[in-house]
């Protein structure tokens, strides 16, 4: 199993393509694996929140700083 | 790669209007269903066919009418106007360069983006008739079908949009 975390950079990236960006990601990683994406856009929190529970990982953290989010979410 | 094969959810969006800001609409949704594992279907018809249009002049045999028809409806993603605020094609312009500012994708990059995500574009051929449109004035890799194609994907879906 690759322990590697794969970043995902959507900062200035409009809607939909932070989400687009991180399922390209999560289609080429394994099963366990962590995904980091970062965001600048506003809705992004609940955009992700909803897009892992809708297809199934698991949002292992998120945060936000100076209007950059991070999502860490784990490939199930 | 897992050999299992799991059923997936699906979308399927039916666009009518030819109007730009809708059918930009259309195409985010479609894109991000298609992030969301989706499959998704995108039906054309009507208006909505003009979108997939190509820029081009295409040389096809038709009768007066159909041909009229023809220059008269906008050729491809980049002539649509506004539903709103169109302003004999200054609304048009004003929004692409706003887009632009927000980073936002243009209509054909999103419908570049959802033929790589494996978005079916399907026009409906019995609106193509009617609108005098041929398979050669449409870009290429799309489906053709009526209504009963589409609501085959829809009853198997749980998001179907009318645009």
């Amino acid at each position: 199993m690759k322990a590697d975390v794969v970043v995902v950079d959507t900062k200035g990236l409009a809607c939909p393509m932070p989400i687009v960006k991180a399922k390209k990601a999560l289609d080429s990683m394994e099963t366990g694996q962590i995904m980091k994406v970062l965001s600048t856009d506003k809705g992004s929190l609940n955009d992700f929140q909803a897009w892992v529970r809708g297809t199934k990982h698991e949002l292992v953290q998120h945060e936000e700083k100076d209007g950059v989010f991070t999502f860490y979410v784990k490939k199930q | 790669m897992t050999a299992l094969t799991v059923e997936k959810e699906r979308t399927t969006i039916v666009l009518f209007s030819g109007d730009l800001d809708k059918a930009i609409a259309a195409f985010i949704i479609a894109n991000g269903a298609a992030a969301y594992d989706h499959e998704v279907t995108i039906f054309f018809t009507f208006w909505g066919l003009n979108t997939m249009r190509k820029d081009e002049v295409v040389k096809t045999d038709k009768g007066m009418l159909e041909k009229m028809f023809g220059w008269m409806m906008p050729r491809g993603p980049r002539k649509l106007g506004l539903s709103k605020m169109n302003m004999a094609g200054m609304g048009p312009k004003m929004i692409k360069h706003v887009m632009k500012k927000h980073n936002a994708l243009t209509l054909p990059q999103l419908i570049e983006l959802a033929q790589e995500q494996g978005v079916k574009l399907v026009a409906c051929t019995m609106t193509m008739d009617l609108l005098g449109l041929q398979k050669e004035e449409l870009i290429d890799g799309m489906e053709y079908a009526g209504v009963a194609a589409y609501l085959g994907d829809a009853t198997e879906a749980k998001v179907n949009l009318f645009i």
